[in-house]
């Protein structure tokens, strides 16, 4: 009979299949962080004078901050004069018009991950506005998402054919020097999409967008801005995956959305960066800044999260409740394993009246790895009949990993309902031997018992994505029983 | 069928079973009594291969290979089944999830194709109407907030699924209602058949009275001291189990 340790060894030792480095030519400014590398930045996307000055008046702010050390993680110090702040693929200059016009390389790469673009995106409905790097190469569907008068673009695009967009809303949610991560990311971000719902539109289709980070040594600054005018509706996924590599890389995207009256939006992402080998080493770091402003009455915003990826995660979406009868929802799933580390949570700032918020949160640790659910409920003065209700749950494999659970209320108005439950507990040895006397493998036994303990997260996820986050998690904990 | 030769098992650091020799052919129902701490759920988490358990000497064969060298889920579909004193609850995973998880781990093993949904789901209504199950169940979690009854049925559910060719049914008995042990027995009885064995594991003759065993093999102290026809367990019944002890030592 093999132990019980022979088979974790095994399949612990399973590598990170999305391991693969493209080898495609690649168009860098050399590492380093000045004022003329924010222009060169700007000057090689075209960028009209109020973008460089947003960006030049970030950095100044960002280089007055200091980096954040509260999160419950550790890392070595970040060098940011080490860091290219620019790579494009080579064929930037002159972009496809299409798929065919595509660097086949780079079609390899997506097919590689197992994201056939002109297939899965046709047979999907799902339009996919890819970015390999820092520049998009790919966007289909355009065409049908412009006849409903949707814009889904790169943001560079965007900067270049709805600057009055762009001017409007960029930085209206997270402003520049929110934080030290989002201050950075506002000086260099590369790109990123942009998202417009005009008025009373339902978005014809899910939005998708694949991020990958592939040139080494280049920290990535996405951008995301998505705007739901008047009474529109969208649904946006995220999801990524990374190639191996030994230097730790630097993530510090920033995702801003805003609802205006009667808009709902529904973001979904899946999270699936390089962890770090089994001792840590090489692992993305992954600070972001993500929050959805639901700025007009009965507006939504929701956000789901399957968090498998990184070495780092320090991440917190969150709804800022300004409208009246607004609400804000944030599902999310944390998987730690090995040396990886998670600082997680949401924030939901209620400030009209009768807004409402739910935040279901499920950390799994395995390994040696620390997950920490950091939650903010704020209840604001004028928030009258605010209600939210949190469900934190922690679910431990192994002896060795740990769970830590931070929740902040600040309750100003004397009507709030706010709620808070928490639970930890352990895959249990009967729970795994009830399975294996079933005839279940004991790998297929912890991820049927991971899953089920997941389930009111992935029910949130769009189908499509519930699959894929449900594999994902199989393969992030193979091998985690101890 | 079934050959236990002279067996010896510990937890931690207590020896349970002290040389423990059990023979079950096909077709056979036995019942093994005893008093509590005698070793009997020690002797049906072995048979399983739970892993706190350790076998310290002897040798249990399964229709003639090893049963010691296969671990838990490979015994399971060699078709060892073991209905769970205590069935944990396992939230959030949809009961007939695991069963049908369950079902088709054994017929893979089988080389037998995989049952499909539908079918899956007719079969699982015909055997859940037999034991008076509110089809419902399959859709709740595991054992999730499942009363003692309801526990127990849901093992019976499992074994009806699975067809085992040797079941082991550790107390599942032991805090029924007068008609939630009808339906168990009725479940057990519809299992009996030549080419199957079932071992039932019991603290009480009561269940005896619904499924006639053919043989009782009385527990204590880790070791079979007696074995009979079912007139042994009313013999248990009337004089209790001190008769037992002053046997085993005598």
């Amino acid at each position: 009979m093999a132990t019980e340790s022979e088979n974790l060894e095994s399949l612990v030792n399973r590598r990170y299949e999305h391991g693969f480095i493209t080898d495609i030519e690649t168009d860098s400014l050399p590492p380093g962080l000045n004022e003329d590398v924010i222009r060169a930045i700007s000057a090689r996307k075209h960028e009209p004078p109020f973008m460089l000055e947003w960006r030049l008046q970030a950095y100044r702010q960002w280089l007055e901050m200091t980096e954040p050390a509260w999160a419950h993680v550790r890392y070595p110090k970040i060098d940011y004069n080490e860091i290219s702040y620019f790579s494009a693929p080579k064929s930037d200059d002159d972009r496809p018009k299409s798929l065919d016009e595509v660097d086949p390389k780079l079609l390899e790469t997506y097919d590689k991950l197992g994201i056939p673009l002109h297939e899965r995106a046709r047979l999907a409905g799902v339009a996919v506005d890819a970015v390999f790097d820092s520049v998009s190469v790919a966007t289909t569907f355009k065409e049908k998402l412009s006849e409903a008068g949707v814009i889904f673009c790169s943001f560079s695009e965007a900067v270049q054919e709805h600057p009055e967009l762009v001017q409007k809303y960029l930085g209206t949610v997270v402003p520049r020097r929110d934080n030290f991560f989002a201050a950075l990311n506002a000086a260099v971000f590369s790109d990123g999409s942009f998202v417009y719902i005009p008025k009373g539109v339902r978005c014809p289709m899910e939005l998708s967008t694949y991020f990958r980070i592939n040139a080494a040594n280049t920290g990535q600054f996405e951008r995301t801005l998505i705007i739901a005018d008047e009474g529109s509706h969208v649904s946006y996924l995220e999801g990524c995956t990374a190639p191996m590599r030994d230097e730790n890389q630097l993530h510090a995207a920033v995702v801003e959305l805003i609802a205006l009256k009667d808009a709902e939006i529904k973001y979904s992402t899946v999270q699936n960066w390089y962890p770090g080998d089994e001792n840590g080493v090489g692992g993305i770091y992954n600070f972001v800044t993500k929050r959805g402003d639901c700025r007009g009455a009965n507006s939504k915003i929701s956000w789901t999260q399957v968090e498998t990826g990184s070495a780092i995660t320090w991440k917190y979406p969150s709804c800022l409740l300004r409208g009246d009868n607004s609400v804000g929802e944030f599902y999310s799933v944390a998987v730690t394993n090995n040396l990886q580390q998670a600082d997680t949570g949401t924030k939901m700032i209620h400030i009209g009246r009768n807004t409402s918020s739910t935040i279901v949160s499920k950390g799994i640790s395995a390994g040696r790895a620390q997950n920490a659910y950091r939650g903010l409920v704020r209840i604001m003065p004028q928030a009258h009949g605010a209600r939210n209700h949190t469900q934190c749950d922690s679910l431990l494999i192994g002896k060795e990993c740990g769970a830590h659970t931070f929740p902040y209320m600040e309750i100003r108005n004397p009507s709030a309902r706010v709620e808070h439950e928490a639970t930890t507990s352990k895959i249990s040895a009967d729970q795994l031997f009830y399975c294996r006397q079933r005839g279940l493998s004991e790998e297929d036994a912890v991820n049927m018992i991971v899953n089920g303990f997941c389930k009111e997260v992935f029910k949130e996820l769009p189908m499509e994505f519930a699959v894929e986050a449900q594999a994902l998690l199989n393969v992030s904990l193979e091998g985690a029983v101890g | 069928m079934l050959e236990i030769n002279n067996l010896r098992s510990r937890i931690d650091d207590s020896e349970i079973l002290r040389g423990l020799s059990l023979s079950v052919r096909a077709g056979e129902v036995h019942a093994i009594m005893g008093p509590n701490g005698s070793g009997k759920s020690t002797l049906a988490q072995v048979i399983a291969g739970h892993e706190d358990y350790e076998v310290t000497a002897g040798t249990v064969t399964y229709n003639g290979q090893d049963l010691l060298e296969l671990e838990p889920e490979e015994r399971a579909r060699e078709g060892i089944f073991l209905g769970f004193q205590y069935p944990v609850e396992i939230p959030g995973v949809n009961n007939a999830y695991l069963l049908k998880a369950a079902v088709n781990a054994r017929r893979k093993h089988q080389g037998l194709g995989e049952v499909d949904a539908f079918e899956f789901l007719k079969l699982a209504r015909e055997k859940m109407a037999t034991l008076g199950m509110d089809p419902k169940f399959l859709n709740r979690g595991v054992n999730e907030g499942f009363s003692g009854g309801e526990k127990k049925r849901n093992e019976i559910l499992q074994m009806a699924m699975l067809e085992p060719s040797l079941a082991i049914l550790d107390e599942t008995d032991s805090g029924l209602d007068i008609d939630a042990l009808k339906a168990v027995a009725a479940g057990v009885n519809a299992l009996r058949s030549p080419e199957r064995a079932i071992i039932l594991v019991t603290h009480y003759q009561r269940l005896l009275d619904y499924v006639e065993p053919d043989y009782v093999h009385v527990l204590s102290q880790g070791r079979i001291v007696r074995s009979g026809d079912k007139s042994l367990a009313l013999e248990l019944e009337e004089k209790g189990y001190e008769w037992v002890r002053e046997a085993a030592n005598a």
